[in-house]
């Protein structure tokens, strides 16, 4: 492994961050669609839609879109635009959740085994492995096996999908920043390990992983609705856009709105993401680009 | 390279191991026991002997450490138990379903090849200009679509506009009539391949295009070889290695979308018997279906990394110091 230098901690931080984000093409388109989410989901965590999401206007069932339905209804007449809304907070909290959790205890597994090494770093990794012998989407469907679908085994799943790509990223700088100089010349100064680790290791590790908890969103994102979609994750009646997109099928032909919608949102959410985490790895770390920096989608 | 070989067997070892202790333990840890979770509410009317006779069938009786080694003692001697709906052994039922998954996901693979191969050579070879940027509009929304909303957007499509069902009546095997075959694998392989097209697209393009600024191209340039010869005999090879990886690395991820896309089409497959196994708490069968496709996963990258070894020596050196 070629060893990087790592960039300075201190040209990473401060409000130039947006501004050099708002300067690359795909940071900036990303940014904006993440915000559109965020502002979104917000809404719907704050129950702010224009209807109740599991309202039902009987005489107005799979009406198209209009001034009173701007986004149509479906089949039990409700709201396709409140329940849009509302599925952005499903899922925001399953993505955030998940995403917080495998980043949580991901980046400190790989802090620590990096930090280690010897056999703590070997057993770890070895464990990390075995998570990653399974393709991710089949994982994720035996731990939904395990513990029965519903939105919080869901966030549970993808965490445990995504904990050892977390693990793997942490650790990768850990290896190559504690050998550097300044690091060594901190170490012979007489400082604790733990302070060397917070002071001297961590900020160097911060770029890279918020470049991978930006690809992660993305792709907890899309998990989310897979798995809803596959009747997996979150249940009907609750909005949630994979659910959207799954009852929207059969009639298809009949209420395209159904279908149009939910599907421009994941894309919408998806993309959003995923140019934000493109876009951060360009502005923070150039050198991340390639293969290996790659989110497991 | 043998040696190479055989230490990569040797390392595949424990984590095979450990797969299996987690397969294992991942079904102890379904809430309540497994025999209340299969039966559902039926449990409740079992007799003490019946429930009894149940725990020794499922080996419930003994100690978990137990319990694993007589699992794992079967399951290498090919037993992976039954299914109970299927009345079949589950390997069998997993080999015979197999092949279609796999059968998908090459064919999404060499769609996804046939795409993302030339797209993204013609975009890095006419940098910046229209079909540089067609080129990555395509990668953007083989990003962006999600293969369970582009196989309903297909099936949508098909079904509406040009009044055909991809899959209407049987599925036939490739070896029964091949054509058929193809014609219903097409769609679902179109819909898995096409996030996989865009990104091998993006990797085929940033690497060239990288290749191209190095020191050896401009010497070879200004040897005054023919463009076509430098990009063909000192450009592609080394482009193609990080596509190579991708390859690698994706592969087992369409093993895996493979389960959403039969899903979707209705297609026999792996998936769709594991999705049903999981909406019909066949724990045997998902336990199954995770150990072997866990086992597949390793060996393909296995495989490729002997072949990236083969295309890069360098790597198989390294590894050996």
């Amino acid at each position: 492994m070629s060893k990087n230098i790592p960039a300075p901690a201190s040209s990473q931080r401060g409000g130039s961050l947006l501004r050099r984000l708002s300067g690359n093409r795909s940071g900036a388109v990303g940014l904006l669609l993440v915000l559109a989410f965020l502002l979104v989901a917000l809404a719907g965590l704050l129950g702010l839609t224009p209807r109740l999401p599991a309202e039902q206007f009987i005489s107005h069932r799979l009406a198209p879109p209009s001034a009173d339905f701007p986004l149509g209804t479906d089949l039990f007449g409700r709201d396709i635009a409140s329940r849009l809304i509302s599925g952005a907070a499903v899922s925001l909290r399953v993505a955030v959740s998940a995403v917080a959790l495998a980043g949580g205890l991901g980046a400190a597994l790989g802090i620590l085994a990096g930090f280690a090494g010897g056999r703590v770093d070997n057993l770890l990794m070895r464990l990390m492995d075995i998570l990653f012998a399974f393709p991710a989407l089949l994982l994720a469907l035996v731990v939904v096996t395990v513990l029965g679908p519903g939105p919080a085994n869901s966030a549970l799943a993808i965490a445990i999908v995504y904990l050892p790509i977390f693990a793997r990223v942490a650790r990768g700088p850990v290896l190559s920043v504690k050998e550097l100089d300044f690091v060594l010349a901190a170490r012979c100064l007489g400082l604790r390990p733990f302070s060397v680790l917070l002071h001297h290791v961590l900020p160097n590790i911060v770029a890279p992983l918020i470049v991978q908890v930006s690809l992660a969103l993305s792709w907890a994102l899309l998990t989310e609705a897979a798995l809803s979609y596959l009747g997996l994750g979150t249940r009907p009646p609750a909005a949630s856009w994979g659910v959207m997109l799954s009852e929207s099928r059969p009639l298809a032909e009949r209420a395209p709105w159904m279908m149009v919608f939910p599907g421009l949102a994941i894309m919408a959410g998806v993309l959003g993401f995923n140019l934000l985490g493109d876009g951060l790895r360009d502005v923070l770390d150039p050198r991340l680009r390639g293969p290996g920096a790659d989110a497991r989608a | 390279m043998p040696r190479y070989l055989a230490r990569r067997l040797l390392a595949l070892l424990p984590t095979l191991l450990g797969v299996s202790i987690l397969v294992f333990a991942a079904m102890r840890l379904i809430p309540g026991d497994i025999i209340s979770a299969t039966l559902g509410t039926e449990a409740g009317m079992l007799t003490e002997t019946q429930r009894a006779a149940l725990e020794r069938y499922y080996g419930l009786d003994k100690p978990p450490v137990e319990q694993y080694f007589v699992w794992f003692g079967e399951a290498l001697r090919g037993n992976l138990g039954h299914s109970v709906r299927h009345g079949q052994p589950v390997l069998q039922l997993i080999l015979s379903r197999f092949p279609l998954t796999l059968e998908l996901a090459l064919l999404s693979m060499l769609l996804a090849l046939l795409t993302g191969l030339p797209l993204g050579l013609l975009a890095a070879l006419r940098h910046n200009t229209w079909l540089d940027f067609a080129g990555r509009l395509f990668a953007l929304l083989g990003l962006a679509i999600p293969n369970f909303l582009l196989g309903t957007l297909i099936i949508f499509i098909l079904s509406v506009v040009f009044r055909v069902l991809p899959n209407a009546g049987d599925y036939v095997q490739l070896h029964e009539d091949p054509l058929r075959n193809l014609q219903q694998l097409f769609f679902p392989a179109l819909t898995l391949g096409f996030a996989f097209g865009g990104s091998i697209m993006r990797m085929t393009r940033s690497s060239l295009l990288e290749v191209l600024r190095e020191d050896y191209i401009r010497t070879a340039r200004s040897k005054g070889l023919a463009e076509r010869h430098v990009i063909l005999h000192h450009s592609l090879r080394n482009a193609l290695i990080p596509v190579l990886t991708l390859v690698g690395i994706e592969f087992g991820y369409l093993l895996g979308g493979a389960f959403i896309v039969e899903q979707i089409f209705a297609l026999p497959g792996l998936g769709r018997l594991t999705i049903n196994a999981i909406g019909q708490r066949e724990y045997a069968l998902v336990q199954g279906v995770a150990l072997f496709v866990a086992l597949v996963f390793l060996l393909l990258n296995l495989i490729i990394d002997l072949l990236y070894a083969l295309v890069d020596p360098r790597i198989a050196l390294a590894r050996h110091e």
